[in-house]
């Protein structure tokens, strides 16, 4: 052996350790990936539903690969010829035809259609509850504004990629959506008409927008959304997630499963169950049935038109926004009436929700690193600007489809534009209230629990004669025997008497036989003690207790 | 001063006034004949078939039964009265046939529209009250026969997306109108029902005359409109055949809370 070359130390091990050890010499990725792969993901159920729009994404990006390979998206028009009676020798386009053919003929096209468009429906619904979840608990604030941008650029991505999805099978129904947008692109003032000739190359429909469509829809659109998931995920893991305050979460540490292997498990049965859950409502549940709506045709619309509900808060506004149309400005122009809801509105409103970090920032002059979420009662103004905004969303949702209500529910459709237009404002304003009210009211709630204890429900008869009911302190009494006050934490405090382990096993519970929620793991809460945890902070000792993790680690990461 | 012989001589000679007043009289009777026959020759006949034999004891029977039911709104000469009824002269058996037939009339009460509900004329009177207004004036008539023509289901469905699905659907599931008044949905009409519709335009939905829509024409589109009730419609449930409104809805109802139902019980689980 020359003195040049280095002892090869002798192999030993499995064969896989050996392949990692040839990996780990070559290319030194195991401290990184150790590092990597330790850290830790608090598990809150509401940190998921991100998750669950990522999945649904994953669905749809698959079933979307499948159905690629019989679209043709091309406006050519040609006669139906295939086994559906009812459109046979119909003139069409032939991307109408292909969407019959996926549906008809293709070996398992019309399940695959359809789990593509509940993937999408799922998709936009859980960005949606995974960003109300983010804004009531605050995790928008320093340091991850950027990532709350993201996330709102991800919201507008989906909602363009699914309005051009749906406009893909060129139906009677997505037609009258994409004649919808023909006309919002051509109210906008002095450059209406040229934009509305750049993006269909002339007069509507043309003969270019379902391939313009077909080309953004699945080749563009889907990589910036990838890209910028890319971007909020790595975001994610290198600000690190945000967690509630509890017995041992700060602001300085993060407590949760580590990546591998609980919480990598924890992912992929996630994807599993959300990847069935859509394919069961494909399999239940029509949806987009465009053999019964029939080809686009501009010299036919059909009643009831909506476009899917992530568009509809828009249709809905449009639809109650009174026909107001400047005329004579500047001599001879105007305005048309749908420009103030669908380009202002939509504009404002969007611009509205992604500046609101900033927003926030600048009322409460609160410029301070967050790593803890709040709970919703603790910020009573954001949580009622929310739920205000959320009412204005919803109303505006049901205005879009206020014909359809009109019809069901045997109300007038002109009562139903009124009841949009006042509600528009009105609405808003008694969630407002309402909601700064209660939040008001459940802050009273768990002080008095902090300060005077747990109602027991054990009425006593005092000496003089008076009733009083007695409470359970949870941080002890003094010498005079009255409870010692606690201080609020942010976090959770139990309201009854189980929380705390006193309801023994008599109880019925709701789902399961008997009522064990109160039940203590006193195994785990003496595990905890011993950590040199467990100082009792009034709430966080018995919230904490109530959760003990099997596999529970802590990250200094701040 | 007069002479002799200008003294009044009416002898009509020809030439003279009273005999071009005499000849062109007989030529304008002669012409006004020759324009009567021409008329009666040249005038189109009625666009409905006449009945041939309408039993005068169905009339009566059916002026019977609208002495009874109908004259309080539509008044004793089918005249119609203000802000009840309208008059019902020249509305013809088929108008009569699919109100009554549709449970419409009689009213139950002055409303922006009136609902379909069952039928409170048996069948019988409903011919008979047919009779009766048809005799009065006359009017369209739902023809016998076969009254849907499944071969011509594609062009059916190309008439009824032009024609009709503005106010009733693309399925047929109806829609609402101005001022509390809707397009009903087609599930329960029947060929004969949407046929006399088509011909009489009932409450706010417009006559298609059969220069508009031609007989052939109606029956493709009735057997659109009831092959989609018959057919199997592949997919699943339609969710009311309302589509992304309810499709929306669903997604929310089930598939949200089927997963936040699982986040919350992972999340139990951690």
């Amino acid at each position: 052996m020359s003195r040049l070359t280095t002892a090869t130390a002798k192999p030993g091990g499995s064969m896989a350790s050996k392949a990692l050890d040839g990996a780990d010499l070559r290319y030194h990725n195991a401290r990184p990936l150790r590092t990597q792969l330790n850290k830790v993901f608090p598990t809150h159920w509401s940190f998921m539903l991100g998750e669950a729009a990522l999945y649904s994404f994953l669905v749809l990006l698959l079933s979307g690969i499948y159905l690629t390979l019989f679209f043709d998206a091309s406006m050519g028009e040609t006669v139906y010829q295939g086994v559906f009676d009812k459109l046979r020798g119909v003139p069409m386009s032939r991307a109408f035809a292909s969407t019959l053919d996926i549906s008809f003929e293709v070996r398992g096209g019309l399940l695959i259609r359809q789990i593509h468009h509940w993937a999408a429906l799922l998709f936009l619904a859980s960005m949606m509850l995974h960003m109300m979840r983010v804004f009531f608990t605050g995790a928008f604030r320093k340091p991850r504004e950027a990532n709350w941008i993201l996330g709102v650029l991800l919201l507008v991505l989906g909602m363009a990629e699914g309005f051009m999805g749906y406009s893909l099978p060129d139906d009677l129904l997505s037609g009258t959506g994409l004649r919808a947008v023909s006309a919002f692109i051509l109210s906008i003032p002095v450059i209406g008409t040229w934009a509305h000739w750049a993006v269909f190359g002339g007069d509507y429909p043309g003969e270019l927008i379902i391939g313009r469509f077909y080309s953004l829809h699945i080749l563009l659109i889907p990589g910036l959304i990838l890209a910028v998931i890319g971007l909020h995920v790595a975001l994610v893991w290198f600000q690190k997630h945000t967690q509630f305050p509890g017995k041992r979460e700060t602001e300085e540490n993060v407590v949760g499963v580590r990546v591998l292997p609980t919480f990598a498990a924890k992912g992929g049965g996630f994807f599993a169950v959300v990847f069935g859950f859509i394919a069961i409502m494909a399999g239940v549940f029509q949806i987009n049935p465009v053999w019964n709506l029939g080809p686009y045709n501009s010299a036919q619309v059909s009643a009831g038109v909506q476009p899917d509900f992530y568009m509809g808060f828009l249709d809905g506004m449009v639809r109650v926004w009174p026909a107001w149309e400047p005329r004579n400005i500047f001599g001879h122009y105007m305005i048309p009436a749908v420009f103030f809801p669908a380009i202002v509105g939509a504009t404002v409103l969007m611009i509205l929700v992604g500046a609101y970090p900033w927003i926030e920032k600048k009322f409460t002059k609160d410029n301070a690193m967050h790593n803890l979420l709040q709970r919703p009662r603790d910020v009573p103004v954001r949580t009622a600007l929310g739920v205000a905004f959320l009412t204005f969303y919803v109303l505006n949702l049901i205005n879009g489809a206020n014909d359809i209500f009109a019809l069901k529910l045997d109300i007038s459709l002109n009562v139903m534009t009124w009841i949009g237009r006042i509600g528009s404002f009105v609405f808003p304003l008694i969630a407002y209230v309402v909601t700064y009210r209660l939040c008001l009211g459940l802050q009273h709630s768990d002080r008095a629990v902090l300060e005077h204890g747990i109602e027991t429900g054990i009425i006593k008869r005092l000496p003089n004669g008076a009733f009083i009911e007695v409470h359970q302190p949870l941080g002890g009494v003094d010498e005079h025997g009255h409870p010692i006050p606690l201080e609020y934490q942010g976090a959770p405090v139990p309201k009854r008497m189980n929380q705390l382990g006193y309801a023994g096993k008599a109880v019925v519970g709701v789902i399961k036989a008997r009522d064990d929620t109160g039940l203590i793991h006193h195994e785990a809460l003496d595990a905890a003690e011993e950590t040199g945890n467990g100082g009792t902070n009034g709430n966080g000792g018995t919230s904490g207790a109530l959760r003990p993790r099997d596999e529970a680690g802590t990250h200094s990461g701040h | 001063m007069r002479t002799p012989d200008e003294a009044p001589r009416r002898r009509i000679t020809r030439g003279s006034k009273s005999f071009r007043r005499l000849s062109g009289g007989l030529a304008l009777l002669l012409a006004l004949i020759t324009v009567g026959f021409a008329y009666a020759a040249l005038s189109p006949t009625p666009q409905t078939a006449q009945a041939a034999a309408v039993d005068p004891e169905m009339i009566a029977a059916g002026k019977n039964l609208y002495m009874n039911s109908c004259i309080t709104c539509h008044g004793a000469n089918l005249q119609g009265v203000q802000d009840h009824g309208p008059s019902l002269i020249g509305v013809g058996e088929a108008a009569a046939y699919f109100q009554l037939s549709t449970g419409r009339m009689p009213a139950a009460e002055n409303a922006a529209q009136m609902p379909r509900k069952p039928a409170f004329f048996t069948p019988e009177e409903i011919d008979q009250l047919g009779a009766f207004i048809q005799a009065n004036g006359g009017g369209p008539q739902v023809p016998e026969g076969q009254l849907r023509d499944d071969a011509e289901v594609a062009k059916g469905g190309e008439l009824y997306r032009l024609n009709c699905a503005s106010c009733h659907n693309f399925t047929g599931a109806g829609g609402a109108l101005s001022q509390g008044k809707y397009a009903p949905a087609l599930s329960e009409a029947t060929n004969s029902e949407i046929y006399a519709a088509m011909l009489t335009g009932p409450e706010n939905m417009p006559k298609f005359s059969d220069g508009q829509l031609t007989p052939d024409e109606k029956k493709a589109i009735i057997s659109f409109v009831q092959m989609n009730k018959e057919t199997i419609d592949p997919g699943g449930l339609p969710l009311g055949g309302f589509g992304p409104a309810p499709e929306g809805l669903i997604a929310f109802l089930v598939g949200m809370v089927a997963i936040v139902g699982v986040t919350l019980w992972m999340g139990s689980k951690a």
